[in-house]
């Protein structure tokens, strides 16, 4: 009795997922593995392959593991990704070595592979669709020296240790601030995992142990978002800079509670991945990278056009 | 020392004079449960997608099971005993942390390596262990912490970065390499594998036929009536642990070999899988009872969910809500089945 409902539940589910399952045409399939789903940049790279895959008459799908963290799950996506036997493949890799043998399983079956976001250690991608985090986080640095006016005690925010945008980031702000803003001081380096709760309290608890910090970076949406609900709540006021986009964000930026932030250009990474495995598909040569840009935005560009497209919700 | 015997040989003839109940028993009909789902899992995507059946798909979800596979075993154990050990996940990553220590660091052979992980694995278990017999810490608390301690250790020790062994080379074959593919080549089924069959094997001797096992399930039915028949529950108790942090190890040389690198990370949330998979093996979270085939039969059936929805592209979202789904729908079915068993 139990068995029974219990079978036709699980048929039952099966039929739910299986109706959407089986609708497909013979486009060429290109699955995405990301580096996350929930995040709204993730989102936003989502939508810029969406509207390239409609454009290129091309089927994807987009998926990635829960946190950055995870390293093993995104293999194991990949793994059922290539048992699908697509035409190409577009890799965001949380590590930069560990797909590497599925990566060569692809190159074997002659999948062309599409790196985005950050690289892997080997020749097997065809190109990478990437922005120049140092060079971005260098500005972020830039910004910050001119906005408290060349000194004074600053505390950074990144979202984690390992992954290579919270490496880059995170080094491109202090080195640019070693090298070309000697009065600045660094006062803490913390780690929130993205995560606006946490980086909320390490935004305060900074504030807290150094009463003269003049400026918090946040290196992440999660972090900047988390930042600002810091130093809102502290009640002090501060130069906030943030980094990406997303709702809270440029609204922090509209009410002057943070002063500016980068943005990368996600949706052009997403295009980038489904334009350059389409090339890849019609045999054209590639660049070994394609730099898809990063711009600084405040106040008062936020509503220029060419700023505006690259934002997101 | 005599009363530990009687209480043993007590247990025994428990067990021995229940068998035919205990085939009908609510833990045996739970695992045949879980089994036929498993069985109807597998025929349901082969028909819903022609890439699920085959061998590198097959292979693939072999491999994503190992690591959450011995975890599970690891939380088996605990979980008996009417206790829980939230930090199965990142005690796999420390010790896989402290293995890249030995071997990429310090340059030591490949075997003090594998025995430093399970070492560490050991000991972290019995510390666990002590803080809830000893200490009279709550095992969830404890575990948490633990969790926590761990975690940041593994980023303490690796100073936050990936360690990779490139210079031990044949470190990736311990999950990678396939020993039964060198006589069967058609299925060259990854070592990982072999090792959670072989780990599941022995842990199940040892849970059905040793005194630590017949010790893991009295502590899970009473520790109360085990500690007044004489028995040093907290040794007992500490060893369970022990042997669970010890099985961690293992688990933290199968991901490590399988990345090729230790991610220090990495680990958070991995007990939470492996908690699912045993519950839905059909062990009590409440103690006394479970098998280690139902355990490994939960993360088959957690890893093929995983693997079928995303073979045939469902949205990642949906995905999710789907395991959540099949989790409760699972411990459902195991109260119902005691329900209509009492």
């Amino acid at each position: 009795m139990l068995k029974r409902r219990l079978i036709s539940a699980v048929i039952g589910l099966g039929a739910l997922v299986g109706a959407t399952g089986l609708t497909y045409a013979e486009e060429p399939y290109i699955p995405i593995i990301s580096k996350g789903f929930q995040h709204q940049f993730w989102q936003a790279v989502k939508s810029g392959a969406e509207q390239s895959a409609k454009e290129n008459n091309v089927r994807i799908t987009f998926e990635g593991p829960e946190t950055e963290a995870m390293v093993d799950k995104q293999i194991d996506m990949l793994s059922a990704a290539l048992a699908k036997k697509p035409q190409a493949l577009g890799l965001a890799a949380l590590d930069s070595k560990a797909a590497i043998p599925l990566l060569k399983r692809a190159q074997a079956s002659k999948i062309p592979v599409i790196a985005f976001d950050s690289g892997v250690d080997s020749d097997i991608p065809l190109t990478t669709c990437t922005t120049d985090n140092l060079a971005a986080a260098a500005l972020a640095a830039d910004k910050m020296a001119e906005l408290i006016g060349n000194s004074g005690e600053v505390g950074v925010i990144v979202h984690d240790q390992t992954s290579r945008t919270g490496i880059d980031r995170r080094d491109g702000f202090l080195n640019q601030m070693k090298t070309k803003h000697p009065g600045i001081k660094i006062v803490s380096v913390q780690y929130g995992a993205g995560d606006h709760l946490k980086s909320a309290e390490i935004a305060k608890a900074m504030i807290q142990a150094n009463p003269n910090l003049k400026g918090i970076f946040g290196a992440n949406e999660g972090s900047a978002e988390g930042a600002a609900i810091g130093v809102k709540e502290s009640g002090k006021k501060l130069v906030l800079i943030g980094y990406d986009s997303g709702k809270d964000q440029k609204e922090a930026i509209m009410s002057g509670l943070m002063a500016g932030a980068i943005t990368q250009n996600p949706v052009g990474i997403g295009k980038c991945v489904v334009d350059s495995s389409v090339k890849a598909l019609k045999g054209e040569k590639l660049p070994k990278k394609i730099d898809t840009g990063f711009f600084w935005y405040d106040k008062t560009n936020m509503n220029d056009p060419k700023i505006a497209a690259v934002l997101y919700d | 020392m005599t009363t530990q015997s009687d209480t043993a040989a007590l247990a025994d003839q428990k067990r021995s004079t229940g068998f035919k109940a205990r085939l009908f028993s609510p833990t045996t009909l739970q695992k045949m449960l879980a089994f036929a789902s498993l069985i109807l899992l597998l025929i349901f995507f082969s028909f819903a997608s022609p890439a699920f059946m085959q061998m590198d798909n097959i292979l693939g979800i072999l491999q994503a099971t190992a690591v959450n596979g011995v975890l599970a075993i690891a939380s088996t154990f605990v979980i008996i005993t009417g206790g829980i050990d939230l930090s199965v996940g990142t005690l796999m990553t420390f010790t896989a942390v402290i293995c890249g220590v030995f071997l990429s660091y310090w340059h030591l052979p490949m075997w003090m390596g594998v025995l430093a992980a399970i070492g560490t694995g050991a000991l972290c278990g019995t510390i666990s262990g002590t803080l809830t017999a000893k200490m009279k810490i709550p095992p969830f608390i404890a575990t948490l912490g633990m969790m926590l301690l761990l975690k940041g250790l593994s980023l303490v020790v690796s100073a936050d970065k990936p360690i990779y062994f490139t210079d031990t080379e044949n470190f990736y074959m311990i999950s990678q390499d396939s020993l039964i593919g060198y006589f069967l080549p058609s299925v060259p089924v990854p070592n990982a594998v072999l090792i959670l069959f072989v780990l599941a094997v022995l842990s199940s001797i040892t849970l059905n036929r040793t005194a630590l096992g017949r010790y893991t399930f009295a502590l899970g039915s009473n520790e109360e009536a085990v500690r007044l028949s004489g028995v040093n529950v907290d040794r007992w108790k500490i060893a369970i642990y022990g042997l669970g942090g010890s099985i961690c190890g293992i688990a933290g040389l199968l991901i490590a070999s399988r990345l090729n690198s230790a991610q220090p990370a990495l680990g958070q949330g991995y007990e939470l899988e492996a908690i699912a998979a045993v519950v839905i093996g059909g062990t009590s979270l409440s103690g006394g009872s479970g098998t280690i085939v139902g355990t490994i039969i939960g993360a088959f059936i957690m890893s093929v969910l995983t693997n079928g929805l995303r073979i045939m592209s469902v949205a990642q979202e949906w995905q999710i809500v789907v395991t959540g789904l099949i989790i409760i729908l699972a411990v459902y079915a195991d109260i119902l089945r005691r329900k209509r068993s009492r």
